[in-house]
């Protein structure tokens, strides 16, 4: 066995209205700060994994991320190891 | 399907459009093949749900004159004046299949979508009220629904600050594939600000304001984007719309800001159908045409194919004829409010929608084509072989109407019936909205009709929504007539005078002969309805093709209906008032068992069937109880239904905390006494010293009243009497049953603790 | 002349209306403040309405606080200027540092909209002197994220302070317990409903007390905090208050 640390990034799909970005977006102008755009707002959800290895680690990872942590209609995800820990 | 099959369909097939909509469109565009665009269009447009092309002969039957009607079916919402120079708008609309979809984003745009029906009158928005049907409230994908469902209508409702202030909640094995999420908004307007869906003036701009466009519910005509990707990239499919709330509060407070000021000529929203349907629309109601600058219209993303900006679903848009003087200022209105706004065509004379790309004319089809003449269908309905009818009104109570409470303890069955999902206090639904916002709400949900103040007056106006899918199963003419009986009995009771009703009416798929017939009774028990109580009908939506794996949902004609109070201070609640008040139970019982909670608990008989309507005597209750309540005579007012007399007590008692001593004269069956939900019946509470004149001005309207006992005490004490009374106490020899004797409190725990455990929330 | 009061509309703000109707219940004029306004036109008390101040994406009442009104009202609080943020105006205030705390999620993670107690804890301050007594008063909440919190320190130093304002309250007019789910009913720490700041000019609440203004709204009982502001108000602005108390 052994113990993995991972990250799921989940975002809006590309596509997909989001408010809150757009939100983010529009009081830049409050705070005087130009030239940045394309913000889309998500969430990382950070997670310590024991598993027989790291392929059967990611695999529970990715099951987490598909079925609950991501809405398959609207977000999209990225998984990202953050280190594994022997 | 194969790739291979999928691609020698015709492009038309792949749209849902039949061989001979194709035919119609050829004829409706001068005899020429469409093209790829226009084909997209008419799909959008020729769908049920824009053109109502099954319903519409059928719609035709309804009465929507009446007293003060400002604008009824077909503008985006109902008006109807109620003094002083004000109006209320109103309307019902259905978002069902986005919903079972993507339940928090399918409510959450539904609420956005009847909002903006309403504003786009020239009304602020001042209420909202959300009927919701589901499954089995113990499967696990219902009660996923459930929760995106109300966290969808709560998260949008609660940030536009519109109150949720009603609706209902109701649980039928047939949802179980497909809800039903309905949804009612009210607003209030000044009269002469009434502004209309058109496009008038030639040489006006057409305008469009709020969210930009992107690929968001492209639905069916995605098959066009399949046969332009080269690779399949699924981010690029269309895809569930996204609500944005923040973006709608703008919306509303610079749409009205443009009617106040006087700056658009006319103003619509975008729904279904998109751009498409909105300048179609507006130009066939004003008799122009409309020259659509695709290229003018703002993106939320890049490489947008002309039909998905033309049909795009994206949710927080309008468009107004606008008169080219005002243009700087419209635009001053929309920037302030932080919305994004441009010119997209002009409003022309030859009739058309024509979108131009770049110097090149994409499309050219006659407005009206898409709208007003866009194909209707004479469906077939026929009506299953085997069906049970309603005994008629006045038929004496059958002994095979027994049912199997005999020997079971009548107590026991009342705390079921409170605790069981349907009847249940509906608080931790309503507790997730926002009912107070506006600073109006007279009565908020659970306790009956929604009523709100109409500030600066002495007025209130008074809504509430029913439906009844469990005997429109057995019979879809009754099941609608008594959901209208029902609504407007709920709204008189408070006091109220029922103005008018929308109605959204869902039912399966109308290709077949038996949906189609259930939408045909379910009409003509609309038309009936409304006739025999003198409500027009203002307007409502249809909601078809509600149907999954496991079948067709139970045929359910939702109503919603909106009274006026003309002076608030004689508002009637439905609680118990005061210790020593006369109870009466005005109406009398019917036969018939089918149908009600208390079937779905218990069982019925099977050669029993609901119980009938007798639409002239609610006509008189209800003329009766709205004289009573302007006399000054009723205390509280509460109407029989779901679970039946018994129900309707402990209710009160469960409200204000008051027991009650009554009893009940049996004819024949305890069950249809206690638990039956034959209508037309309220049960009164007033002062010992209103009992005769409330009795006389009853019987003056040609209604029974039954004196049922006295407010007071902790417990809720029901006796049964007379005949058919059944139980121990019978054998014994007495004449008198058992009496059914609950403390209040028992009845507050089961009430309030049902809904809870239903939908596993209980922790 | 009646005292002229602020109430700064955000984008997004959707109490603003029901609170200038009961700031002139009270005897108020109000006066719409807009968000990119950088003065507060010479009012005598400013009100941070409830809502959703841009539409309160990424964290409530953040993104408001950079706005230029905002900037205005912290010179104005700075100078001693009252202001009374309610609900989401209670948030703004929180994340500009105007009154210490923040306004986490509820603790059943679900919006609520329903009926509270809450009691002053003072009589003494600009928000509640027209109270008249301690009494629980019953008023609306409507909110996701109203679960007060703050470092242990800092309680007890607001405790110290009397610079707890309202606390929710259980049925006997007691502070409710952090776990009463029902008086407590988004798990606010130390029942907290409502403070003050550190000079006892800016306060914010998560009830609504413009809510219940009215009888015929199911509770006039908050009436008399819009009416302590309206009244201190007007003695700051050294004008008198126009047919106070009327509604």
């Amino acid at each position: 066995m052994s113990i993995h640390r991972y990250a799921v990034n989940v975002t809006p799909k590309p596509g997909i209205l989001d408010p809150q970005g757009r939100a983010v977006e529009g009081s830049l102008g409050h705070l005087g700060i130009e030239g940045v755009s394309a913000i889309r707002v998500g969430r990382r959800v950070e997670m310590t994994v024991d598993a027989a290895d790291e392929a059967a680690a990611r695999a529970v990872v990715e099951r987490l991320a598909a079925e609950l942590l991501a809405n398959p209609l609207i977000e999209a995800y990225a998984i990202e190891s953050i280190g594994g820990i022997a | 399907m194969t790739v291979a099959e999928r691609s020698v369909e015709p492009l038309h097939r792949r749209l849902g459009l039949t061989d001979d909509e194709l035919d119609a469109i050829v004829d409706r565009v001068g005899g020429r093949d469409p093209n790829d665009l226009e084909l997209a269009m008419f799909s959008v447009m020729w769908s049920e749900h824009c053109s109502y092309k099954s319903s519409k002969p059928l719609l035709r039957t309804l009465p929507t004159a009446g007293e003060g009607v400002v604008a009824g079916p077909g503008e985006n919402a109902g008006v109807i004046s109620i003094g002083d120079g004000l109006a209320v708008a109103f309307k019902i609309e259905s978002h069902n299949h986005p919903s079972a979809v993507e339940p928090y984003q399918g409510a959450a745009t539904g609420v956005g979508g009847i909002l903006r029906d309403i504003f786009t009158m020239g009304a602020r928005p001042i209420a909202v009220l959300d009927a919701l049907r589901f499954g089995d409230p113990g499967d696990a994908r219902t009660r996923h629904l459930v929760d995106g469902v109300v966290r969808g209508v709560g998260g949008y409702g609660n940030c536009v600050g519109v109150p949720t202030v009603g609706g209902e909640l109701v649980f039928d094995p047939s949802y179980i594939g497909n809800p039903l999420v309905n949804v009612m908004a009210i607003g209030l307007l000044e009269e002469h600000r009434l502004t209309l869906a058109s496009a008038p003036g030639p040489g006006n701009l057409v305008v469009l304001f709020g969210s930009t466009t992107g690929r968001d519910g492209i639905g069916g005509a995605s098959v066009l984007a399949s046969a332009t990707f080269t690779h399949d990239d699924p981010s690029k499919r269309p895809s569930v719309q996204v609500g944005d709330p923040f973006a709608e509060k703008l919306l509303i407070e610079a749409s009205l800001e443009l009617i106040e000021r006087g700056l658009v000529e006319g103003l619509q929203d975008l729904g279904a159908g998109g751009i498409t349907c909105a300048t179609s629309e507006t130009a066939d109601r004003a008799g122009t045409g409309i020259a659509i600058d695709l290229d003018a219209i703002p993106r939320r993303e890049p490489d947008m194919e002309p039909f998905e900006v033309l049909i795009s679903e994206s949710q927080e848009r309008m468009c107004a004829a606008v008169r080219p003087d005002r243009w700087e200022e419209v635009r001053e209105v929309c920037e302030r409010w932080g919305l994004p706004v441009a010119i997209i065509g002009r409003v022309t004379d030859d009739g058309d929608l024509s979108v131009t790309s770049a110097g090149h004319e994409l499309a050219r089809i006659p407005a009206r084509a898409l709208t007003s003449d866009a194909i209707v269908h004479e469906r077939a309905g026929s009506a299953p072989p085997h069906r049970r009818a309603a005994p008629a009104p006045g038929v004496s109570i059958d002994p095979s109407d027994r049912l199997p409470e005999r020997g079971m303890d009548p107590g026991a069955v009342l705390l079921a019936l409170l605790g069981s999902a349907n009847l249940a206090s509906r608080r931790p639904i309503f507790e997730q909205y926002d009912s107070t916002v506006g600073a109006d709400t007279v009565a908020g949900p659970g306790r009956g009709a929604a009523v709100l103040r109409v500030r600066g007056t002495t007025r209130a106006l008074v809504a509430s929504t029913d439906g009844n899918q469990a005997v429109g199963a057995l019979d879809p003419y009754l099941g609608a007539a008594l959901s209208v009986a029902e609504a407007t009995r709920n709204v008189s009771i408070t006091g109220a005078r029922p103005l008018g009703v929308t109605n959204c009416l869902n039912y399966g798929d109308p290709t077949r002969p038996e949906a189609f017939w259930q939408l045909q009774e379910g009409v003509r028990g609309l038309a009936d309805a409304c006739r025999a109580l003198g409500v027009p009908v203002t307007g409502g939506n249809v909601s078809l093709y509600n149907e999954s794996p496991g079948g067709a949902i139970a045929p359910t004609a939702e109503i919603g209906v909106v009274g006026l109070l003309e002076d608030v201070a004689l508002l009637v609640g439905p609680a118990f008032v005061a210790e020593g008040d006369e109870i009466l139970l005005i109406g009398e019982v019917t036969p018939g068992l089918s149908g009600s909670a208390y079937a779905a608990l218990a069982g019925a008989a099977v050669e029993d069937g609901p119980p009938g309507l007798d639409l002239a005597r609610e006509a008189a209750l209800q003329a009766g109880i709205r004289e009573a309540i302007a006399r000054g005579l009723v205390a509280s007012a509460q109407d029989v239904s779901g679970g039946g007399l018994a129900v309707a007590l402990a209710e009160a008692a469960v409200w204000s905390g008051l027991g009650a001593t009554t009893r009940v004269a049996v004819a024949n069956s305890p069950a249809v006494e206690l638990f039956g939900e034959s209508p037309s019946r309220i049960v009164v509470t007033c002062q010992p010293r209103f009992a005769p004149a409330l009795t006389l001005l009853a019987r003056q309207h040609g209604l029974s009243v039954e004196p049922l006992g006295t407010v007071g005490g902790d417990r809720l004490v029901i006796e049964l009497a007379g005949a058919g009374a059944t139980g121990a106490a019978e054998e014994r020899g007495s004449r008198i049953a058992d009496a059914l004797e609950v403390p209040v409190a028992a009845l507050r725990h089961a009430w309030d603790h049902g809904l809870p455990r239903a939908l596993g929330w209980e922790d | 002349m009646p005292v002229r009061i602020g109430v700064v509309v955000f984008p997004g703000s959707n109490c603003d209306r029901d609170t200038i109707h009961a700031l002139a219940l009270a005897g108020a004029e109000p006066v719409e403040l807009w968000h990119e306004q950088a003065s507060l036109d010479g009012v005598a008390a400013v009100v941070l309405p409830g809502g959703f101040a841009y539409g309160d994406y990424l964290r409530a009442g953040v993104i408001a606080r950079f706005s230029p009104v905002m900037r205005a009202v912290a010179a104005f609080a700075g100078d001693g200027g009252l202001v009374l943020g309610i609900c989401n105006g209670f948030q703004v205030l929180a994340e500009a540092g105007l009154v210490p705390g923040a306004l986490l999620r509820n603790r059943k993670l679900r919006f609520l909209g329903r009926e509270v107690r809450i009691a002053a804890e003072r009589l003494d301050t600009p928000f509640t002197h027209a109270l008249g007594s301690r009494g629980p008063l019953r008023m609306p909440i409507a909110h996701g994220e109203g679960c007060y919190f703050a470092d242990p320190a800092t309680l007890d130093a607001l405790e110290l302070e009397g610079r707890v304002l309202f606390r929710y309250v259980d049925g006997d007019g007691a502070a409710a317990a952090e776990d009463d789910r029902f008086a407590n009913p988004n798990g606010s720490l130390r029942a907290i409903a409502g403070v003050l700041n550190d000079a006892g000019n800016v306060a914010g609440l998560m009830p609504h007390p413009e809510r219940a203004s009215e009888p015929i709204l199911g509770s006039d009982q908050g009436a008399a905090i819009i009416r302590s502001l309206v009244e201190s108000a007007a003695i700051a602005a050294n004008a008198a208050p126009a047919a106070v108390g009327t509604r």
